[in-house]
């Protein structure tokens, strides 16, 4: 089978899978970004007795990334609710992958704003909210969004599993090529994928710049 | 401290200088005493409101990298909730105050601009809300000494015009004989003396007398009409 023909039997559900993937990462990067970067923020502020809650806290994020994302996925189908449905249970392991990177660079960026600007602000009469929304999250923006950027592009790859547990997604197309033995199924879920992720490391490299740019 | 003067905080690295300005707008507490502003501890003060009343000059990397002029200089007016009309007004004369052309400047980044200007941004930016006391940490120390000069005379000149309470920390000596009108002499955390400019080139206080004796004022290696040789004997041979 050629390309044009394999595309004219399959172009709609390519289509419609991609479109799931999208929805699969864009939701695990919401809650990713929703929960890591207040996290992040919290980490610098309450470091806790020693930084203990700062290790705790980042050290669950690496352990996170350590188990193999096919496990993770797997453990999460018991769970009541979640593994109800697929996508569920794809977007929490999702999330909880994505959040690393996120909560990391957000840290590490607001930690390292420069001591004597931070100073400067308090000094001028800022209040920690002011200073945290004026000062802080501009000038940590680029570090954070290089963090939201590995994550969103690791998110686009890792999703294909999610097919493994029903969520859907490219991975169909991926783990449909494998079982018949079909190089053209494998790359109908493959290519796109692939695409989507250089796509999001492209643009959100280009935030990123603009963001880098203004400092 | 005497309203309308400028009272020098002098010293080596490590005397206590910046110290004893950051107990004034509460970067720091007393651990034990009180600091009076406007006859109130600071302790007993809002800090947010205190550091707002106080206007706040800072070496170098003082002002917010990612704000432009306009916004540096507006910080403190917007923090205390003037309306916009009213800051782009302020910001424009202070800018003007401090012969900087608010149309050329205004839209600049801090690190367009050379040192000096970022300096007159810095105090531009400390008078913008108009407080009566002004505190400056060295405000030209990173300064090439010409620019340093020029910029020690015009802060001179508007100094008297308007009229502020200043306290100014430096360790250069000719700066502080020059700008102060008392001049407090800090050494090893502790207050060696007060002086006026005067006083204190002929004093007999033993840390004063050092400290004029370090600078080149009575430097014996300056004596003689020739000045020191800017090459070392060794290698005129």
């Amino acid at each position: 089978m050629n390309p044009g023909e394999f595309m004219r039997r399959n172009g709609s559900q390519m289509l419609a899978l991609t479109s799931e993937h999208l929805g699969l990462v864009g939701a695990s990067m919401l809650l990713a970004v929703g929960i890591g970067v207040p996290l992040g923020v919290l980490l610098v502020r309450r470091p806790g007795p020693g930084g203990a809650v700062q290790k705790l806290v980042l050290g669950f994020a690496s352990v996170m990334q350590t188990v193999p994302s096919l496990a993770l996925f797997g453990f999460l189908l018991p769970v009541p609710w979640l593994g109800a449905r697929g996508d569920r249970s794809a977007v929490v392991a999702l999330t909880l992958y994505a959040l690393l990177p996120v909560v990391r660079n957000t840290f590490i960026g607001i930690r390292d704003v420069d001591p004597a600007v931070r100073e400067a602000a308090i000094g001028m009469g800022m209040t920690g909210n002011q200073l945290l929304r004026q000062v802080e999250l501009p000038l940590a923006m680029g570090v954070i969004l290089a963090g939201i950027r590995v994550a969103a592009v690791t998110s686009i790859g890792v999703a294909t599993i999610g097919a493994a547990i029903g969520a859907g997604g490219l991975g169909e197309f991926i783990f449909r090529g494998v079982a018949s033995v079909s190089n053209e199924l494998i790359m109908a879920g493959a290519i796109p994928a692939a695409l989507l992720a250089i796509g999001a490391d492209t643009f959100l490299g280009a935030v990123e710049r603009r963001l880098r740019a203004v400092r | 401290m005497w309203k309308g003067e400028t009272l020098v905080l002098l010293g080596r690295s490590g005397a206590g200088k910046t110290t004893a300005l950051k107990l004034i707008n509460r970067l720091l507490e007393p651990t034990t005493g009180d600091v009076l502003v406007s006859g109130r501890s600071t302790r007993a003060w809002d800090p947010i409101a205190l550091r707002r009343r106080i206007g706040y000059v800072i070496q170098e990397t003082g002002l917010l990298p990612h704000f432009s002029v306009e916004q540096n200089v507006g910080l403190v007016p917007r923090l205390c909730g003037w309306s916009a009309e009213r800051i782009r007004v302020r910001v424009a004369e202070m800018l003007q105050l401090v012969g900087l052309e608010p149309a050329v400047f205004g839209r600049r980044h801090p690190r367009a601009l050379s040192g000096g200007q970022r300096q007159r941004v810095g105090v531009a930016r400390a008078l913008a809300a108009d407080p009566e006391l002004l505190l400056m940490d060295e405000p030209f120390g990173a300064l090439d000494p010409v620019t340093r000069v020029d910029l020690q005379e015009q802060f001179r000149a508007l100094k008297q015009r308007l009229g502020k309470t200043v306290v100014f920390v430096t360790h250069d000596l000719r700066e502080a004989l020059f700008l102060g009108t008392r001049i407090a002499l800090l050494a090893e955390g502790r207050l060696a003396g007060v002086f006026s400019p005067a006083e204190f080139l002929n004093t007999s206080n033993p840390a004063a007398a050092a400290y004029v004796a370090a600078f080149s004022l009575r430097d014996p290696r300056f004596k003689g009409s020739e000045g020191p040789s800017p090459i070392p004997e060794e290698m005129t041979e």
